[in-house]
């Protein structure tokens, strides 16, 4: 499994799409508010985002030193051979911990499962990073929300990536009982 | 609030410098291309989030507010979830488009918990992201037991998210 690198690339169809609309929201609102209601959005949104700039900052030089001291390979082989409980444990914990967009994450998945673990255990690394991810809530999330709504909604979504994992693996076990395949094998 | 905000930062600037310092102890090369890395890809994002962030403001300045209220207000309930759960699941795009909605539908009168049923959703089965991202790396059948195994997720982050109220 070759290292890839994280690649942010400086143009994207999406930021784009946002942009015009934006621009056009922008102008709707000029034209129906005025100049004094321009402003006023632009500042309560720069406030909200000049103070989440150092926490931006720092995780994207977090995700940079741990992509280089947490290697792909130290963490599939640590995930992919556990089983249990604690495989569920360790999957949820790398997943959170584990920086980079869906091309890093997803051959990272598909190697545990190579390398023995079950379905169960990748789906909670998955829905982990999905959503205990610090690298997404420091960099994209607080900016956008701000740190308390942020904060609120990794509260609630600590049990998450278990009950995925725990789901996945009651339904495979319920096909087999069912004498089916195991659909992930 | 002011404490903890600074406290999380300085928690935050001390993980960069053990975490730094570790990688300029393993070898300097490794310290240099770390930290270049790092500024390189917050400046990169930069644009990319002003533009998310500023725009969801006046995205939200031109929502019908009294439209976002009924449908996933505050007091919208679990049908409100649904609403923002079904919303979260049809997003198309990337990252800026998922985070610039949620955060114009908050601005723009949605209730936390719907939002937070939303992002959930947007996060763990947007289908655009599925079919174009997840499937293309990783064995079909696993993708479609995640998605199925994640539909109840949503619901219980944002039941979760009234019943403990804001922290």
């Amino acid at each position: 499994m070759p290292e890839r690198r994280r690649r942010v690339s400086s143009f994207e169809w999406s930021t784009a799409v946002i942009g015009g609309i934006s621009l056009t929201a922008g102008i709707i609102v000029y034209v129906r508010d005025g100049v004094a209601r321009v402003t006023a959005i632009l500042a309560n949104d720069l406030n909200l985002f000049g103070g989440m700039l150092p926490k931006m900052m720092a995780g994207c030089l977090v995700s940079a030193f741990v992509t280089r001291l947490l290697p792909r390979e130290v963490v599939a082989r640590l995930v992919g051979t556990e089983s249990g409980f604690l495989g569920l444990l360790i999957a949820t914990l790398m997943g959170a911990a584990l920086p980079g967009g869906p091309i890093t994450i997803y051959p990272v998945a598909g190697a545990f499962l190579v390398l023995g673990a079950d379905a169960g255990t990748a789906i909670a690394f998955i829905t982990a990073w999905n959503l205990l991810g610090y690298n997404r809530a420091l960099i994209w999330e607080m900016p956008f929300f701000g740190a308390d709504f942020v904060l609120w909604r990794s509260r609630v979504a600590v049990p998450l990536p278990f009950l995925a994992g725990a789901l996945a693996r009651g339904s495979l076990r319920l096909l087999a009982g069912r004498g089916g395949a195991d659909p992930c094998k | 609030m002011q404490i903890a905000f600074i406290a999380v930062n300085v928690m935050l600037w001390v993980l960069v410098a053990s975490l730094a310092l570790t990688a300029a102890v393993r070898s300097k090369a490794l310290f240099r291309e770390g930290a270049t890395e790092g500024v390189r890809d917050f400046f990169l994002l930069l644009p990319r989030i002003i533009i998310g962030v500023v725009g969801s403001g006046y995205i939200a300045a031109v929502m019908p507010q009294d439209l976002i209220t009924t449908w996933i207000g505050p007091s919208s309930g679990v049908l409100g979830i649904t609403i923002a759960t079904l919303a979260g699941a049809i997003t198309p795009g990337g990252a800026v488009v998922g985070f610039a909605v949620g955060a114009a539908a908050l601005k723009g009168g949605g209730g936390a918990p719907q939002i937070i049923a939303y992002s959930t959703a947007w996060s763990l089965y947007a289908l655009t992201r599925l079919i174009n991202w997840e499937v293309a790396m990783m064995p079909p059948r696993v993708v479609w037991l995640r998605a199925a195994v994640s539909l109840p997720l949503p619901f219980l982050a944002g039941l979760g998210a009234m019943l403990i109220g804001h922290p």
